[in-house]
């Protein structure tokens, strides 16, 4: 391997003394002049006072800023530089699968035959954004092996949501044990939003915890799974990025007890072109379009969570449904009587299903395949060599390949140094990339959750392996300079504990300025 | 990644193939095929298919369009896409390493501060994903804030998309829905069927204002008093475009707000991504039980105590209370907030206001001269109307006649409201904003006149 000359202070986040944007208001200042409208069209539609009511009148003009668009230009400029993205650096939070977004993408959703469609235009003026959507559907179908796909969702939270809800409509409509069912199964090691978004359904969560390889706990499931059951939420490969071996038996339990299963596919970046949820007996199946077909981020959204279903739940899909006519034009239908209903407003995040369709085009199968063959190759080639650095260690199933990501244990590292995973993130910030995500899963000891993408290429991802040596023997010589970190981000440790205490809690200008005020008098 | 170095990686790892690292899918699950999907595509050749299908659609930039029921159409100015879409907003997660994301969570808390100033509301989330889902976790929300409670009151007027939605979400919570009936003829909700349908079983009771069929509910004060004399809780949703002229929701005791957010400076872009803007007031049996993400201000821990921004409060959220998580809310629509941070601060009061008035003079000019039109009625319903109103058609013209009529012309006019609102007959609901000119409007009506005229002919 490469060596890298690895020197943090050649590394330093921009900073700036940025106010907030109400400390640059100058009164009387204007921003954006809209064209006022013309007199003689004013004399026909009255004055303001005969066309608002005088009780529905605003009295005080909002105590919004008052800045000239240079001002904005340069304040929102210096904020974003300010900001570590994607386009910046190695971005390896697990889970979230931070690959790279092409630009070509972006200019898809921001072409005007697009952005500027009303969603209740005639469907004769919006067939190009139909066919999109119905071609992506079944692209979605063939990658995932599912009969029909809605695009509505729009997160992955909201896909698993609406999923758990046709799978109750499934028990509701077809095994009439609705009420008897009552309990999704969900391994310990699940993303929060699982059991979040079973709850939000009226279910019971029942915890099957992990066995000593990290997997799926055959015997736990066996015992669990029952006539209460109405299905389990699973995510594969797992949170420590293992693929599930006995998932042919674990459905197979599943379905036997009545149940149906739910893919979730934040790691579906694992597997694109190489297995699929329908074939593994998956009956319900959602992806997240901003993890594996690389629709940006957006500093938390927007994303979007189309989800697939097996032929028996096709009738419970949210409405309406893209659908494509005899005389082979597209249109909506919202007459399917058994359907869940909606679950969002008009047809999805259909800007970001854009960008996943541009991709999926772009790539065709041979390229996904190629993607998903190279982020297991990358996250396979940091399992191997983080694990040998000091203090790391790579539990459960040590044998079995990783698959998109790795989660490392820096817990016999804390046992020494008592640098803990937390310290390790903030120093790696130092070096110029962003953290792994850290204590998750909860079932591994100050965890290191690496997922570093098919995107990154082998240089960078031998400077990251470097950092995390350094930072080893950091540990190990001069811990404090790794508990003080981060050094040369805009800003140091920060103190969420007074953030969110009572006293000290502060969510806007408005309660600010209270504080202000109180503390004046 | 090169052949070559894919071989250097795997030998450096011991590994002989890249099958190697998909052991442990077995066997009889692999996919024996491709998957069927097109070929990879060069870039050029994939702006071409892009191209191909936006051609095949008619956007609405030529101001020729007349819808709105919950989607904005209004004028982006350019240095807000230029400032939101930059890569360092655009191609950043959540900002779950602060230090290293100050830029989005100060524009995060520009944000909130911006909205909570505009609706006279403490605490604004920084995101949900639209106006429908929001009302549907405000419903939520009030059910848990007033625990025992489990009715949600509604404006018999309300958006159905927006009910639609709040049915799916609310209906598995054991949540029970009603609405308040209205007056026919000026859309405001009836105070004796809220007074007889209020008891100690109403966690919340919602207005809309402007309503969705565009009349400015005027009976807020009485609504808000009768509601908190029942100790339930009101929620508001509002269109904040309108809010430099209308009462801001916070201003008559509105203890949730909710708005569409997309109306600042996002495009429609066929009904997504949305905003949902959630607020509440300063109380913390209401901030605890909020759905979504907050940014709070803090300090540095060490000297010299810089003002810096965090992610706050979150053992509400999923990732830290799993099922007992106020709402299963994880990616949001950020980049969509700050959009609206931008656009807003831009605009500062006077624009805000200047917006407001333009558009009350125009849907107001365009409804009063469609009323002139013999068989036309405008609006049909309410008094009071700022940016959309219900335009009534007699004389045997049905609504679809002059949605087909005004497609022939060029045109597309509102949404017909013939199956949702029965009662309000043929009708549509129209949308004028700033975008529209007085020539184009001026236009249109002409197009409705010889419509009108001509019994429904399509030309």
């Amino acid at each position: 391997m490469k060596q890298h000359h690895l020197d943090d202070n050649k590394v330093s986040q921009a900073k700036w003394d940025e106010p907030l944007i109400f400390e640059r208001s100058i009164p009387g200042v204007v921003g954006h002049v809209f064209p006022a409208a013309e007199p003689d069209l004013i004399h026909v539609a009255g004055k303001l006072e005969d066309i608002i009511p005088s009780t529905m009148t605003r009295k005080d003009p909002p105590r919004i800023p008052e800045v000239s668009e240079p001002g904005i230009a340069r304040h929102f400029t210096r904020l974003s530089q300010m900001n570590f993205a994607v386009n910046l650096g190695t971005y390896p939070l697990g889970s979230c699968t931070m690959k790279y977004n092409p630009a070509e993408n972006n200019w898809a959703a921001s072409t005007p035959g697009f952005a500027w469609l009303h969603p209740l235009q005639d469907s004769s003026m919006t067939q190009g954004a139909l066919e999109m959507m119905w071609e992506l559907e079944r692209w979605l179908g063939e990658i995932t092996g599912m009969d029909a796909v809605t695009l509505q969702p729009a997160a992955g939270a909201q896909g698993e949501w609406t999923g758990v809800m046709m799978m109750r409509e499934y028990h509701r409509c077809f095994t009439e044990e609705c009420e008897l069912r009552t309990e999704m199964l969900i391994p310990d090691a699940a993303h929060g939003t699982n059991p979040a978004s079973a709850a939000m359904a009226g279910y019971k969560v029942v915890v099957i915890p992990s066995s000593k390889e990290g997997l799926v706990d055959l015997d736990a499931i066996k015992e669990a799974a029952g006539s209460r059951t109405a299905g389990l939420m699973l995510t594969n490969p797992n949170t420590i990025g293992v693929f599930e071996k006995d998932i042919g038996e674990i459905t197979d339990i599943v379905h036997d007890a009545g149940g149906l299963v739910y893919y979730d596919g934040a790691n579906f970046n694992a597997i694109m072109g190489k297995v699929r949820p329908g074939d593994m007996g998956f009956d319900v199946v959602h992806l997240n379009l901003h993890k594996s077909f690389s629709t940006p981020h957006g500093g938390g959204g927007p994303g979007a969570g189309p989800v697939g279903v097996t032929e028996k739940l096709k009738e419970f899909l949210p409405v309406p449904r893209v659908i494509k006519k005899d005389d082979g034009s597209f249109d909506l239908d919202y007459d399917y009587p058994r359907s869940i209903g909606k679950v969002k407003s008009f047809y999805g995040n259909f800007g970001v299903l854009i960008r996943a369709y541009s991709y999926i085009y772009a790539l065709g199968a041979e390229g996904l395949e190629r993607a998903s063959e190279v982020a297991v190759l990358n996250a396979n080639y940091i399992a191997h060599h983080v694990r040998k650095i000091p203090g790391f260690t790579l539990p459960y199933s040590q044998d079995a390949p990783r698959m998109h990501e790795c989660v490392i244990s820096a817990e016999e590292l804390k046992e020494r140094t008592e640098v803990t995973a937390m310290n390790i993130a903030k120093r790696l910030l130092d070096f110029g990339v962003h953290a792994p995500t850290v204590y998750f899963p909860l079932i591994v000891p100050e965890a290191l959750m690496i997922e570093p993408t098919e995107t990154e290429s082998r240089q960078e991802l031998d400077y990251f392996i470097s950092a995390l040596e350094k930072i080893s023997e950091e540990a190990h010589e001069d811990p404090e300079r790794v508990k003080r970190a981060p050094h040369s981000t805009a800003v140091g440790l920060l103190d969420e504990y007074r953030a969110a205490h009572p006293k000290t809690l502060t969510l806007s200008y408005r309660m600010y300025q209270e504080y202000q005020k109180q503390d004046g008098d | 990644m090169t052949k070559a170095t894919e071989k250097d990686m795997l030998e450096s790892i011991g590994k002989k193939s890249l099958d190697d690292l998909f052991s442990n899918i077995p066997e009889k699950f692999k996919l024996p095929r491709d998957l069927n999907l097109p070929r990879s595509h060069s870039e050029m050749e994939v702006t071409r298919r892009i191209q191909e299908l936006a051609g095949k659609n008619k956007p609405a930039d030529n101001g020729r369009v007349f819808l709105g029921s919950g989607i904005g159409m209004h004028y982006v100015p350019a240095i807000v896409p230029a400032l939101a879409t930059r890569a360092e907003f655009l191609t950043s997660y959540t900002s779950y390493q602060a230090e290293v994301s100050q830029g989005m969570l100060q524009t995060l808390f520009e944000y909130q501060s911006l909205l909570a100033e505009i609706l006279e509301i403490d605490v604004v989330n920084s995101s949900m994903y639209d106006m429908a889902t929001a009302v549907a976790e405000a419903a939520r929300m009030t059910a848990r804030v007033k625990k025992q409670r489990s009715k949600f009151l509604v404006p018999g007027t309300m958006n159905p998309e927006h009910y639609q939605v709040l049915y799916t979400y609310t209906e598995p919570a054991d949540i029970q829905l009603d609405r308040i009936e209205y007056d026919e003829k000026t859309g405001l909700m009836l105070l004796s069927d809220l007074e007889s349908k209020m008891n100690e079983k109403v966690a919340g009771v919602y207005i809309e204002n402007p309503s969705y069929l565009g009349f400015i509910e005027s009976q807020v004060d009485e609504v808000s008093k009768i509601v908190h004399d029942y100790d339930a809780l009101l929620v508001t949703g509002v269109d904040v475009l309108s809010l430099g002229l209308i009462r801001p929701p916070g201003n008559y005791g509105a203890d949730i707000v909710i708005a569409e957010g997309q109306h600042l400076g996002s495009p429609m872009s066929f009904g997504g991504p949305l905003l949902g803007i959630f607020g509440c007031i300063n109380d913390r049996k209401l901030i605890y039980q909020m759905p979504g993400r907050l940014v709070g201000m803090t300090k540095t821990e060490k000297e010299p105590y810089e003002d810096g921004y965090v992610l706050t409060l979150s053992p509400r959220e999923q990732h830290i209370r799993r099922e007992k998580a106020t709402s299963n809310i994880c990616s949001n629509q950020a980049l969509a907030a700050v959009t609206a941070a931008i656009y807003l601060s831009l605009l500062g009061p006077a624009g805000l206001k200047q917006v407001g008035e333009t558009i009350a003079y125009n849907a107001n000019y365009t409804a009063k001269m469609l009323d002139k039109i013999p068989g036309v009625k405008a609006p049909a319903i309410g008094e009071s109307i700022w940016k959309e109103f219900v335009v009534q058609f007699q004389k045997n013209v049905s609504a679809k006649d002059v949605h087909e009529g005004l497609l022939a012309r060029g045109f597309h006019g509102g949404k017909i409201l013939t199956d949702e609102y029965p009662a309000l007959g043929e009708s549509m609901l129209f949308c004028v904003t700033e975008i529209h000119s007085k020539e184009t409007i001026d236009e249109l009506i002409q197009a409705v006149k010889d419509i009108m005229s001509q019994g429904g002919a399509k030309s």
